[in-house]
């Protein structure tokens, strides 16, 4: 019955020919491959493009931490067959080079956290969804959006590059602390390595705040009619948070990283002071190492953010989809995260309790920290009564969404403990909180971003992905990063340091070493599981059963489109009359509705279902229409 | 010709996965036709029972076997503040973690698909919604005012001049080292520019300053037991970071920051060998802030003695100068002249 609807509906629209667009939207001029697939201005493509990309640096950064945990949990074991693919990181006694594991370990972090889940997961859906969803043509500036691509392009290139290096990439860690990471002399990776990576990072960061001006003024400026910020799909609300946090916070990395520029190659003091290395003393006085902590940790913890919040936006609009039932509580959520995002910018400090800041500030920073777990909460809270009294469909973007919800907790109420400053003194780069941010911020993410592919490949490449290959790869990657991550908290209770290339110098860190075998072969098996979702992508993409034009049911706008090319909807766009979220409305079924009701359809087609203060809307419409 | 063999095998694999992926697809193409759900949604709904409890399973077992390698109780007053609050608060996170997930999980099994199910439409409750921020609040707040009382008994109860034992500990790539300020109980001035380390004054220790001339130093650190220890802690080179994992100490190292930390041993080394029946513990200092490719060996034998034994051995350490009398009188204001006259001969 629904469907029905949604036909008559989906097409009057394509009946009213939108003379004002005509111009702008003619597309019987052939564009070139060029400018439609490379160099294109369409926000679907350049939504792709973020995707692929962000896919393979997602695969690359995998495979890294696949080679440092095999030094980790079997350093026994000879890597003379990685040769051929890694040369000579491999040492002639067979084993990870030492400062080729730092190299790893580095790449690893800089890969996930700013290419993967920066511009891969928002960059991919903000891209994709923004305009589909709000009802408009195309980004505010297709221009600059292509330009946020190929920044992100070129900041990939180079950052490719850094691996081939001789002296190797960056290696201090991926919050390249100086003064590790201004001086050559002391890790070859703060050589050309460093350069690379600083230069990377700054098209990096371009590409992001292109991105990111783009979304915001599309979201404020091109919603379609009807379309009111308290109708926004709560995707749309977190993609438009996320880019605001970027907005106020990458350029703070961009002047730590231009001060180390400067303290690296034009003799400045910015961040070193009183340092003998090499067997000279250096000229540097009067820097501060920790002054490049602040400015780092100042966009750092924003950036924790930054990829969690799309993740959870997706996740709200995939899990009331698939429960068939209402978001609960949409003010909240919205609120939470508007909480959230502002709290983002005053937490900072937590990362530095023990670098000898005043102790009153850390005080004040744990009591600011720990504020910040209550719309988390929250949003948790939420999440869960949005399943309850539901009828649960389990596609494999509702599994990873349902999975993003529980490391979301697991990861979360661990950081009640780093976040407490006492506890922190013993916890700190330790592996307790290795294993707590690749919880609630590497996988949560993560989940956000496979449920995110799962759920819009069929509006991506009109094709549907396997279902069957989805559910084993959700269960053997959800059992797979608990398997990994849940024992390493123990390791960081017995006070295991992180970036650690061996624990066999020291006798109190010894022990565990089964475990970290343990560790390292279920990250393996984690890691292979993956191969399962690349075969089912790449096979869908050409031979997947041909997708409906609404698979999951869903209400938002974007399913109302049989992607016509440039330009998103042929004729009129959609206009907006509710919410996104009437799913299982009562006495829907007395209006011909099924068990969802689009956005589309106006109010005044639904006089049995609407709510009262719905109702009142409508007599306020005919009014005005009077 | 084992590569081919394997390789071959890998082929072979491969395509059998593919035709058993083929074959599985046209049949959930045919099935699906008549079925508007299918019976995965019930495997799943099953496993979303099944998987957590199994995981509840494996990490009561895991923590169990993991406790055993967990760290002695703490070794300093501090240390156990610190631990009584670490596990008070993983009791209640576990109990957070718990709950949360076994509802989420059993809401997923309970509610999973059922043709014809009413689904309520419940998208809001102010009610339950301030219940639910009201709670958190304040089991956060309970834990701020712990985690404040903790934090500042370690961190801003300073001990009085004179009442702590005085230790520098300096990192350097790789490795620390540590200076006591001898008989005077004063260390000497020092400045990065002074390091000599073919010279042998690594601390670049100025000994203009008089109190610099008994100053000892060693690559091992000794401290008395129950009394508050101070260390003065710096690095030369890059961030380093003292951690002491059995007295809950950690802070770190940055050059042209000094920085430091006070605790009390509460345990000797040799009390310590008897109680974990190990005749060979010994206190460990690590290093906990990435800093090249020795991070992970960066490690120094801590020794926590009875108070006389200590100060017999301290009274029996030769000061620096003495090993190197030609460092004598010699500090900034020598090496000022010296440049300086370079300066002139240019």
């Amino acid at each position: 019955m629904a469907e029905l609807h949604h036909d008559n509906h989906g097409h009057t629209a394509e009946v009213h020919i939108d003379h004002h667009h005509d111009h702008e939207h003619d597309h019987h001029h052939e564009q070139s491959f060029i400018s439609k697939y490379i160099f294109t201005e369409d926000h679907k493509t350049i939504g792709k493009q973020f995707l692929f990309m962000g896919l393979m640096w997602a695969f690359l950064g995998g495979a890294m931490s696949v080679i440092f945990r095999l030094q980790l949990g079997f350093p026994d074991l000879s890597l003379e067959f990685l040769r051929p693919i890694i040369g000579t990181w491999v040492n002639e006694t067979g084993k990870l080079g030492q400062e080729p594991y730092l190299a790893l370990v580095t790449m690893h972090g800089t890969i996930m956290v700013f290419f993967v889940l920066t511009a891969g997961l928002s960059g991919t859906f903000s891209n994709f969804l923004i305009p589909l969803q709000i009802g408009a043509r195309d980004m505010a500036s297709g221009f600059l959006n292509m330009l946020s691509f190929w920044f992100f392009f070129a900041a990939s290139v180079i950052m490719f590059a850094s691996l081939f290096l001789e002296t190797g990439p960056a290696s201090g860690g991926w919050v390249i602390y100086p003064p590790l990471s201004a001086l050559p002399e002391a890790v070859p990776g703060s050589g050309a390595g460093m350069t690379f990576w600083l230069v990377s990072m700054t098209l990096f960061i371009a590409s992001s705040l292109l991105g990111s001006i783009n979304y915001i003024t599309t979201v404020i400026n091109l919603r379609t009619k009807g379309m009111s910020f308290s109708r926004l799909p709560l995707t749309i609300w977190a993609f438009f948070l996320t880019a605001i946090i970027g907005i106020l916070s990458f350029p703070v990395l961009f002047a730590a990283a231009l001060l180390l520029v400067f303290d690296r190659s034009f003799g400045t003091s910015f961040y070193l002071s009183e340092i003998y290395i090499g067997g000279k003393a250096l000229h540097h006085v009067g820097g501060s190492a920790i002054l490049y902590q602040h400015l780092f940790w100042f966009l750092g913890h924003p950036e924790v953010y930054i990829v969690l919040l799309p993740a959870l936006g997706i996740t709200s609009e995939i899990i009331a989809t698939n429960a068939r039932k209402p978001i609960f509580g949409y003010r909240a959520m919205v609120g939470s995260m508007i909480g959230i995002a502002v709290l983002s910018f005053i937490v900072w400090a937590h990362h530095m309790f023990v670098t000898g800041m005043n102790p009153f500030l850390g005080t004040v920073f744990m009591l600011l920290t720990l504020i910040i777990a209550v719309p988390s909460a929250v949003k948790a809270f939420n999440y869960i009564t949005t399943l309850w009294r539901g009828n649960i469909i389990f596609t494999p973007a509702m599994l990873f969404s349902i999975g993003l919800v529980s490391v979301f907790i697991s990861g979360g109420v661990t950081g009640i403990v780093l976040g407490n400053n006492a506890l922190d003194i013993q916890l700190h780069d330790t592996y307790f909180v290795v294993a707590h941010f690749h919880i609630v911020m590497g996988s949560a993410s993560f989940f956000g971003f496979m449920a995110g592919v799962y759920h819009w490949f069929p509006k991506m490449f009109g094709r549907m992905m396997d279902e069957k290959l989805g559910y084993v790869h959700f269960w053997c990657t959800f059992i797979g990063i608990y398997l990994v991550f849940f024992p390493m908290h123990y390791i960081g209770i017995a006070g295991f340091p992180r970036r650690y290339y061996s624990f066999s110098t020291f006798d109190a860190f010894k022990t565990f070493s089964d475990l970290n075998m343990f560790i390292s072969a279920a990250a393996i098996f984690t890691f292979s599981a993956q191969a399962l979702f690349a075969f089912n992508f790449v096979y869908s993409i050409f031979r997947g059963r041909l997708a409906p034009m609404n698979p999951w049911n869903s209400n938002t706008l974007e399913w109302t489109t049989k992607n016509p090319g440039h330009g998103n909807w042929v004729g009129e766009i959609p206009h907006v009359h509710r919410w996104a979220y009437d799913y299982n409305k009562p006495d829907a079924d007395k209006d011909g509705f099924g068990d969802y009701i689009p956005q589309y359809v106006p109010l005044t087609e639904t006089p049995n279902s609407n709510l009262e203060h719905e109702a009142e809307l409508v007599k306020q419409e005919k009014k005005v229409a009077h | 010709m084992s590569y081919f063999v394997w390789g071959l095998i890998a082929v072979m694999i491969i395509a059998i996965l593919l035709m058993l992926f083929r074959i599985q697809s046209l049949v959930s193409i045919l099935r699906s036709s008549n079925e508007e759900v299918g019976t995965s949604n019930k495997v799943n709904g099953a496993l979303m029972l099944i998987v957590p409890i199994l995981g509840t399973i494996a990490g009561v077992w895991s923590f169990l076997e993991a406790k055993k390698h967990f760290l002695p109780e703490a070794s300093s007053v501090h240390g156990k503040a610190t631990d009584s609050l670490f596990w008070t608060t993983m009791t209640v996170i576990t109990l957070m973690f718990v709950i949360t997930n076994a509802v989420l999980f059993w809401f997923a099994y309970k509610y999973q698909y059922q043709k014809g199910r009413k689904v309520s439409f419940f998208h809001d409750n102010t009610r339950l919604e301030v219940f639910w921020t009201i709670v958190p609040a304040v089991i956060m707040a309970v834990l701020v005012f712990a985690g404040a009382r903790v934090w500042s008994d370690t961190m801003m109860n300073e001990p009085k001049k004179g009442e702590a034992e005085i230790v520098e500990i300096m990192g350097k790539q790789f490795g620390w080292q540590v200076r006591y300020p001898g008989a005077d109980k004063q260390l000497g001035k020092y400045n990065f520019r002074l390091i000599d380390d073919s010279a042998g004054n690594e601390f670049g220790i100025d000994f203009e300053d008089k109190n610099s001339e008994d100053d000892f130093v060693g690559t091992k650190m000794y401290i008395p037991v129950g009394k508050p220890v101070t260390l003065k802690i710096r690095a030369r080179d890059v961030l380093h970071s003292v951690f002491l994992p059995h007295f809950r100490v950690k802070m770190d190292a940055v050059p042209g920051m000094p920085t430091h930390f006070s605790f009390t041993p509460t345990k000797t080394t040799v009390q310590m060998r008897q109680e974990l029946g190990n005749n060979n513990f010994n206190y460990e200092l690590a290093c906990t802030e990435v800093c090249g490719k020795g991070h992970f060996a960066m490690r120094m034998i801590v020794e926590v003695v009875e108070q006389e034994e200590y100060e017999k051995w301290y009274a029996e350490q030769t000061p620096l100068l003495k090993d190197k009398p030609e460092f004598k009188g010699k500090g900034m204001g020598t090496l000022r002249k010296k440049n300086l006259a370079i300066n002139e001969n240019k």
